[in-house]
């Protein structure tokens, strides 16, 4: 793992009179990373991100980005860090192609039209460059947020919620896009999203915050092998389950059978023993999933705290 | 930075069909003016002199350019800040409705360079109305009714001649084109404490309103505070079409004028410097 930090929050607070938005958070994005940060509604994931953009000053508590003073150095670290902050907004007056280059020139960065073409190519937009924004689908107007997002060729992209309203197929697009400048140009990506798969499969370290405060941060794989899987196995019949089970080495865990599906929870390493195990009870498996998912981990710690 | 930053302003203001409506409402309202004096021009000037002709001669082109832009600018004078509210107003608060304060927020731009380059492109904007207004009521008029001796029926009649015209209309255009940026400026104000543009359009609106009808109530308190309140230095151009102008009176009304709008555009910074954008 890279040690250099991008960005490194400590004693993150905002209050709105009453109202603790975000409260003493911490958490630390190294180079390279596509972390992802996650918590359900409310919990200050967009209030953080704003502050991280300086569109909210912060109460107390110090960020530094690419190891500089937000507040002392925030055109500097601006001038590399792209952003799509919830629903993407445009100036609905304007085409694509306008849009961008108004956004590229506030960016500060040299940005041709060819640089502009390129990037309206790579969201698949290309055709439409001269088309309002009006016109555009929600759908489009999120791959124009990509577009404005990677514009001026930023060393660190946050992303909140960027796959909201895509169809599968543009879920699946941006997944690939946010896939490819962490590997090919390694761009660290900060990634709230709500879908919790998406984190899962892309991300490679994560926060999970609640109520606006830190309550796991770490590395995606480990966190999610902390814990017992749960595994369901679909039969034929539901003849000999229980008797295979109650007789083997998995009898002590907690598992349950009905219509000749079995669910039981063990740790991911005993799953091909397991499935070893009925196969020599000459019992026919048709289909095995591993059911825990960071959707379940995310529920169990959120609801824990 | 600026430059660009001025130029982007700029290309949102005119890429919107609202930024044409005061340009429009102008156009419209001179060209019906014009075309009712060319038809009926003469009873106009028949109905302004009826008291003179029996003691005065009066010969030459009375209905020339110079007396239709004036009494054109007199007309209009109160349309001028519509159109300078219909813009000022959403040009922070629309930006909010939008959403696309995070779009520019989020650049290496400082928010003060944001909110100078918004006032440049709003005293351009200012400006070219102006400027309009008199390419369409002045150099028009001149063109089709002619040039001459310019009559002004305020508090008796003031003659002026050819020569001594156009400086006084660069003046009044001058004191015009501070008393809208007054206005311009308290529509930012207003526009940076809210999130839709109507409110700001209407406050202003409001606000003006109530001025000029407290400021003309005949009772003692509102005579009191008329010094203080600041529409009642907007029509001080008229000073200008007389042959003694009370330049204390101008040099008063420009500092009232001025330092209105000094106060509400520093007040805007320190809000919209300070301010959370949560939309």
């Amino acid at each position: 793992m890279n040690t250099e930090k991008i960005i490194e929050i400590t004693g993150l607070t905002k209050k709105y009179k009453k109202l603790i938005a975000v409260n003493n958070l911490n958490l630390n994005v190294y180079k390279g990373d596509v972390f992802g940060f996650l918590g359900p509604n409310g919990a200050g994931k967009s209030t953080t991100i704003r502050m991280l953009l300086t569109l909210i000053n912060p109460t107390s508590g110090n960020i530094k980005i690419f190891g500089k003073d937000l507040t002392e150095h925030r055109k500097e670290i601006l001038a590399k860090v792209g952003a799509i902050v919830e629903k993407p907004d445009f100036y609905l007056y304007l085409t694509a192609y306008k849009n961008l280059e108004i956004l590229g020139k506030m960016s500060g960065a040299n940005v041709s039209k060819i640089n502009i073409m390129e990037i309206l190519e790579l969201v698949g937009l290309d055709k439409r460059y001269d088309s309002k924004v009006k016109t555009f689908s929600h759908g489009m107007k999120q791959r124009l947020g990509i577009a404005q997002a990677l514009l001026h060729n930023p060393e660190l992209v946050i992303l909140d919620e960027p796959t909201v309203g895509l169809d599968p197929h543009g879920i699946k697009e941006v997944r690939e896009i946010i896939l490819r400048l962490s590997s090919e140009k390694q761009i660290t990506i900060f990634l709230s999203s709500h879908i919790l798969k998406e984190i899962e499969l892309i991300a490679n370290r994560m926060v999970i915050i609640n109520k606006g405060q830190t309550i796991i941060e770490g590395e995606v794989k480990q966190l999610l092998s902390n814990d017992n899987d749960e595994v369901e196995i679909n039969f034929r019949s539901e003849l000999k389950i229980q008797e295979v089970l109650s007789t083997s080495i998995f009898a002590s865990h907690t598992f349950s059978v009905t219509d000749s599906q079995l669910n039981i929870n063990l740790p991911e390493e005993k799953i091909p023993q397991l499935i070893k195990t009925f196969v020599e009870n000459n019992c026919d498996i048709y289909s095995v999933e591993r059911k825990k998912s960071l959707e379940d981990y995310f529920l169990k710690i959120t609801d824990e705290k | 930075m600026l430059y660009n930053l001025v130029n982007i302003e700029l290309l949102k203001i005119f890429k919107k069909w609202r930024s044409y409506l005061g340009y429009l409402g102008i156009g419209v309202i001179v060209a019906i003016v014009q075309v009712n004096l060319y038809l009926h021009g003469d009873s106009y000037v028949n109905h302004l002199t009826r008291g003179l002709s029996e003691n005065f001669f009066i010969s030459g082109n009375l209905l020339n350019g110079y007396l239709i832009a004036h009494l054109i600018l007199t007309a209009l004078f109160n349309l001028f800040p519509l159109s300078i509210v219909l813009i000022a107003g959403e040009i922070l608060a629309g930006e909010a409705t939008a959403g696309t304060y995070r779009l520019i927020i989020t650049r290496p731009v400082s928010r003060l360079q944001i909110l100078t380059s918004k006032i440049i492109a709003g005293a351009v904007y200012t400006f070219s109305i102006l400027l309009w207004m008199f390419i369409v009521s002045c150099i028009i008029s001149l063109f089709v009714f002619g040039s001459g001796e310019l009559f002004i029926f305020e508090n008796g009649i003031s003659v002026f001649a050819q020569d001594d015209i156009l400086w006084r209309f660069a003046l009044s255009y001058s004191h015009i084109f501070l008393s809208m940026m007054l206005v311009f400026s308290l529509s930012m104000l207003f526009s940076s404490f809210v999130e839709n543009a109507i409110g700001p359009i209407i406050a202003v609106m409001s606000i003006l309103i109530v001025m000029v009808i407290v400021s003309q109530l005949p009772f003692d308190f509102t005579q009191t505070i008329k010094p203080y309140i600041f529409t009642n230095y907007m029509s001080d151009w008229h000073t200008f079409f007389s042959y003694d102008i009370d330049w204390n009176l101008i040099q008063k009304s420009v500092l009232v004028l001025g330092g209105h709008s000094i106060i509400f555009i520093i007040a805007t910074i320190i809000i919209f410097l300070r301010k959370d954008i949560l939309t």
